[in-house]
């Protein structure tokens, strides 16, 4: 279990990076979703596993509990890194619609493009 | 008697508050100006009068304020002989300076910004020779290289000033860096950074391995600072400043602060022959060096920095020396160097000022019109000279009794003969300074006429004359100065004499070569200038420029190559370099052996983990259509929040999976705006790059999971397990420890969410009604829109799930403390029912139906959860501590009714209104769109009135 927790992690972490070296905006943002989950399950697993353990108390017998403090951190962070996604979709958005092109990364050209524009408006 | 130690921070710190007051009342006049100026300077003076009777009995002044003892971070201060002798220095020749620049400053000249430099430097200085922390002291000393700065470059339409003032930071403020990592070095090595714990740790310093490391760096910082060789050529660019500068900065603070430094240090790392040979060479170089490119200057101002750079060579070397005599010339000579040179650079700066040149070649013969100021100049340089019955005598004999007992590597003659040579120079150039400007006709051709100044302008050299006379005379009224202040350089009870006549001995002879040599080298003036000129020689400026310009090219380079603009190459690097130091951790660490045994995986597991690592391979291979990559993507979600149920995390299975139907809708919604596709343009190359980096940093986050999941160790959540029921009130530990134990983190996040929300509307509002707005009107997206966009079903099918989506909202809140649910995941669960009103039914039909504005809700949110935790404080308890009791309603089961209830209302309210916030702006975008607005739930509705039915793309 261990084994393939760690792995997807790392799966996940790979998916995430090489997506997030892509050219266009689109790709980043899925790419940032899935580096969401892997840090996010990596910060789980630092609790480390347990079956059929959730850390709600049981009032009879001394069952065992999961660690509760990474999943409360997780939670957090899981609604978190939706409203940072949100934001960044929302510059994407108003990146592509206002200049038509959806590529992240400035070159010379378009800086001056950019300049030249703005000395027109 | 040591209740005086108390008044030391006061003194370092009356300075800085003086600096305030030349800025206020430069309003009331120049005169009004200077003279308040003068009050800080006169407090601080008075206050350290009180204290010189302690010092000068032997006693050593302290005071401690503790700031971070765990760092050996402290404001301590501490004052012995050196330290009086240089705050004398400072604050009276600060005093003399107020005075002078007074008169000297033009009405051109902003003379409130002048005081205020000073004042600052002043301080500076002061806080470097009180300090008793060393750390404290660094701080000081980069501040002397700023304040001295902002005043070299006082003159800022000058490029000489400005240019010079940048040269001066450069060499000092590195020098001063270097000094840095030695002193942290030396606190590291005795383990205190107090310099009265440093300074009687001598013998453990001088015996570490890090001794000589720590002595180059701190010497470097000392050399920088003193102008010593290789690194003198700042000094005279630094002439660029006002005189009163000048002669303030560069003859008897700032450039005396190395010197100060060598002698602070010098019980802790003198004695050793690295100390002597690197100290004293570089200190004689710099003496004979100095005073030779001194008199070939014709610069008055020039003349006299490089005379400055020699004599502190002098002192350098004395300093390297490293005996006890040595030490008590360099004291005595340091007083001696104070009083003459700052009253020959105001005498430059008379001169400068009364004839509108500081050109030699155009001078002399001026003792017939300001007879005055050639009286105080010709004093003070005969005492340059080291003339008997000027101090500069006494101190020079002093100086060359010692260089005549100094052998270097078992030679007696090199440093006699060397230091005979620069006595020479010296005197050369001394006289040159009297023959050349004021001896010799009187001209007609002055660029205006001079004239002695006013009384206030000439008052200040005058009073350091009559020191320079009074000393020179009367060598015992400098003695207990002298004393206590060799005393605390070399840590020893010293017995001497300070007298003008010893009886022929060797330094008598070697002075008497010394003058009639430098006479005689001045009657050559002519014909050796011309040869001076004739030769070619580095010229420092043109070095120091190419270096620094080769620098600037070197950081632009990195710079540019690094930063170019492009968002891929700035996140390869960061990828790159983390997983760089992650291998660097990993491997230089050691792993202890599992502790665990991994747990069995059931066949429905694996299933669920073959389909999340195939949808995450997928999505990378399929990632140019969106639409797949997107379905993909929420295939990964739902298997994590499966692994989470898996795994005892509920709550974090419910958040997720809520989280996840949000997003997809979210990016759905931009998907209608963006290009369905992603072009390929990487090359293969860049692939396989991305995909090495990639796959890197995937392999290093699995590793570390797996060593981490594999090994045990001691949580603090058990604290939260045990009281969590006890001091929570619930039985739900992540539910209690968001609201209770964490509860001020959750409130940091909720205000988070809240701000993304509200960024979100501002970045669509801006948007909207920007050129994205014309581009959004004119695209045409009927295209792929559905024929049916409100089909019969959905609406039916949202509307009675409505209630009952509504209703498992309130019921996973209210149930939140004590079973998995809470403010989180309704708020998720609820947005999540409203939202599919707005996909059945559109934009407009639901907007109408909208009572509470989503910013109000994010509002209302935040400050309830705030007012829970202000609540606590009517209970005397801090902020956010829960209280709890349980209530029984009727029908209803028992549930706990507590504080953290209401701080779950306010997630609860933030999570909601920022979610139907962000989409709600999303979907506005679509209205600009060309999108039609519906008022009727559905397309068509079978309940008859046909006629309201619309027709597509109107």
């Amino acid at each position: 279990m261990e084994l393939l927790v760690a792995s997807a992690v790392g799966v996940l972490t790979a998916s995430g990076v090489y997506l997030i070296l892509r050219l266009r905006a689109f790709p980043v943002i899925l790419g940032l979703a899935l580096l969401s989950y892997a840090v996010n399950v990596f910060l789980f697993s630092t609790g480390r596993l347990a079956i059929n353990a959730p850390p709600v108390l049981q009032a009879y017998g001394d069952a065992s509990y999961s660690d509760p403090l990474p999943q409360a951190l997780v939670l957090t962070a899981i609604v978190i890194s939706f409203g940072m996604t949100a934001v960044l979709v929302m510059f994407a958005l108003g990146a592509y619609l206002e200049a038509e092109d959806d590529s992240i990364n400035m070159t010379e050209t378009d800086e001056t493009e950019t300049t030249g524009k703005e000395g027109e408006a | 008697m040591t209740n005086g130690g108390s008044l030391l921070p006061i003194i370092a710190l009356l300075p800085f508050l003086g600096a305030l007051v030349p800025g206020l009342m430069i309003r009331a006049g120049r005169n009004a100006c200077a003279t308040f100026t003068a009050v800080p300077t006169i407090a601080a003076l008075a206050m350290l009068g009180v204290l010189t009777p302690d010092v000068m009995a032997g006693e050593v002044l302290k005071a401690e304020i503790e700031w971070l003892p765990q760092l050996g971070l402290s404001a301590s201060f501490f004052l012995d002989g050196l330290g009086l002798l240089f705050a004398f220095m400072i604050l009276g020749v600060g005093l003399l300076i107020t005075l002078y620049a007074r008169f000297y400053l033009s009405g051109d000249d902003p003379m409130g910004q002048f005081y205020t430099y000073l004042l600052l430097f002043q301080g500076a200085m002061l806080g470097i020779v009180i300090s008793d922390n060393i750390l404290l002291l660094l701080i000081f000393w980069e501040l002397t290289s700023l304040s001295s700065f902002l005043l070299i470059g006082y003159w800022k339409h000058l490029p000489e000033g400005r240019q010079g003032a940048r040269m001066a930071l450069a060499v000092t403020g590195s020098g001063g860096l270097a000094m840095i990592a030695g002193m942290l070095i030396l606190g590291n090595i005795v383990g205190s950074y107090n310099l009265t714990d440093i300074l009687a740790a001598g013998d453990v310093i001088r015996a570490s391995d890090w001794y000589l490391p720590a002595l180059i760096l701190i010497l470097l910082g000392a050399f920088t600072k003193s102008a010593q060789f290789p690194f003198h050529f700042w000094l005279p660019h630094a002439m660029a400043a006002p005189t009163p500068v000048s002669a303030y900065l560069h003859s008897a603070t700032m450039v005396k602060a190395g010197v100060f430094l060598m002698a602070r240090m010098w019980p802790a790392l003198a004695g050793t022959d690295a100390w002597f040979y690197i100290v004293s060479i570089t200190g004689l170089i710099t003496m004979v060096l100095g005073a030779l490119i001194a008199l070939f200057k014709d610069d008055l101002k020039a003349l006299l920095a490089f005379s400055t750079v020699s004599h502190l060579g002098l002192l350098t070397m004395l300093l390297g020396f490293g005996t006890e005599k040595a030490a008590i010339a360099a004291v005595f000579h340091i007083i001696n160097h104070l009083t003459f040179k700052a009253a020959l650079f105001m005498t430059a700066g008379i001169v400068d000022h009364e004839t509108h040149t500081r050109d030699i070649k155009r001078l002399g013969g001026l003792a017939k019109f300001m007879p005055i100021t050639a009286l105080i100049g010709t004093v003070a340089a005969l005492s340059m000279a080291g003339i008997p019955l000027f101090n500069g005598f006494l101190s020079k004999e002093l100086m060359l009794e010692e260089a005549a007992h100094t052998a270097w590597y078992q030679n007696d003659w090199i440093v006699p003969a060397l230091a005979t040579l620069g006595a020479l120079l010296s005197v050369a150039y001394s006289l040159r300074f009297i023959f050349h400007v004021f001896a010799g006709p009187a001209r007609d051709d002055y660029p205006a006429h001079p004239h002695d100044p006013p009384f206030g302008m000439y008052a200040a050299p005058a009073l350091l004359c009559v020191l320079v006379v009074a000393i020179g005379v009367l060598p015992g009224l400098a003695y207990p100065m002298v004393k206590v202040a060799a005393q605390a350089v070399t840590g020893q009870e010293l017995n001497f004499y300070l007298k003008i006549w010893h009886g022929v001995t060797p330094a008598l002879i070697m002075s008497i070569i010394a003058v009639v040599g430098g006479a005689l080298l001045l009657g050559l003036h002519r014909p050796l200038a011309r040869a001076w000129n004739a030769a070619p020689r580095p010229e420092a400026k043109a070095i120091f420029d190419a270096l620094i310009s080769a620098l600037v090219r070197l950081s632009r380079g990195v710079t540019d190559g690094l930063h170019n603009g492009a968002i891929s190459r700035y996140l390869a690097i960061f990828v790159v370099s983390t997983v760089g130091l992650v291998y660097v951790a990993f491997s230089g660490g050691t792993l202890s052996p599992p502790t665990r045994e991994m747990l069995p995986v059931p066949p429905v597991v694996a299933v669920g983990y073959v389909l999340l690592i195939a949808s995450a391979l997928l999505v990378v291979l399929n990632h140019h259509n969106r639409f797949r990559a997107l379905v993909l993507i929420g295939v990964i979600g739902l298997m994590i929040s499966a692994g989470f149920v898996y795994l005892s995390a509920p709550d974090l299975a419910l958040t997720q999976i809520s989280v996840e139907t949000v997003t997809i809708m979210l990016l759905l919604l931009a998907l209608h705006f963006l290009p369905k596709t992603t072009p390929r343009e990487s090359s293969v190359g860049l692939r396989l790059r991305d995909g090495v980096i990639a796959v890197a940093a995937g392999a290093g986050v699995a590793a570390l999971a797996m060593v981490f999941l594999l090994r045990d160790f001691d949580p603090i959540s058990d604290y939260h397990l045990a009281n969590s029921y006890e001091g929570g009130g619930g039985t739900n530990v992540v539910n209690v420890i968001l609201v209770d134990f964490r509860g001020y983190d959750t409130f940091g996040e909720i205000i988070v969410l809240g701000i993304a929300g509200l960024t979100i509307f501002a970045l669509m509002e801006a948007l909207l009604s920007g050129p994205a707005a014309r581009r959004l009107r004119n695209t045409d997206y009927s295209r792929d829109r559905s024929r049916d966009r409100h089909p019969l079903m959905m609406v039916v099918a949202t509307r009675a799930m409505l209630p009952i989506a509504v209703m498992v909202g309130v019921y996973i809140f209210l149930r939140g403390h004590n079973q998995p649910g809470g403010g989180f995941v309704a708020g998720l669960v609820i947005s999540i029912a409203l939202l599919m009103q707005y996909m059945a039914s559109g934009f407009g039909w639901t907007q109408t139906r909208q009572r509470l504005e989503y910013h109000t809700m994010i509002g209302w949110g935040v400050l309830i959860a705030a007012l829970t935790g202000v609540g606590a404080w009517l209970g005397g308890a801090p902020f956010l501590t829960s209280i709890y009791g349980y209530i029984k309603l009727p029908l209803i089961e028992k549930f706990g009714l507590g504080s953290a209830f209401a701080f779950d209302l306010g997630v609860f309210l933030t999570v909601l209104g920022a979610v139907m916030l962000m989409l709600y702006s999303l979907s506005r975008i679509a209205r600009y769109a060309g999108e039609t607005v519906n008022v009727e739930p559905m397309d068509y509705d079978p309940s008859g009135k046909r006629e309201l039915k619309k027709p597509e793309g109107e």
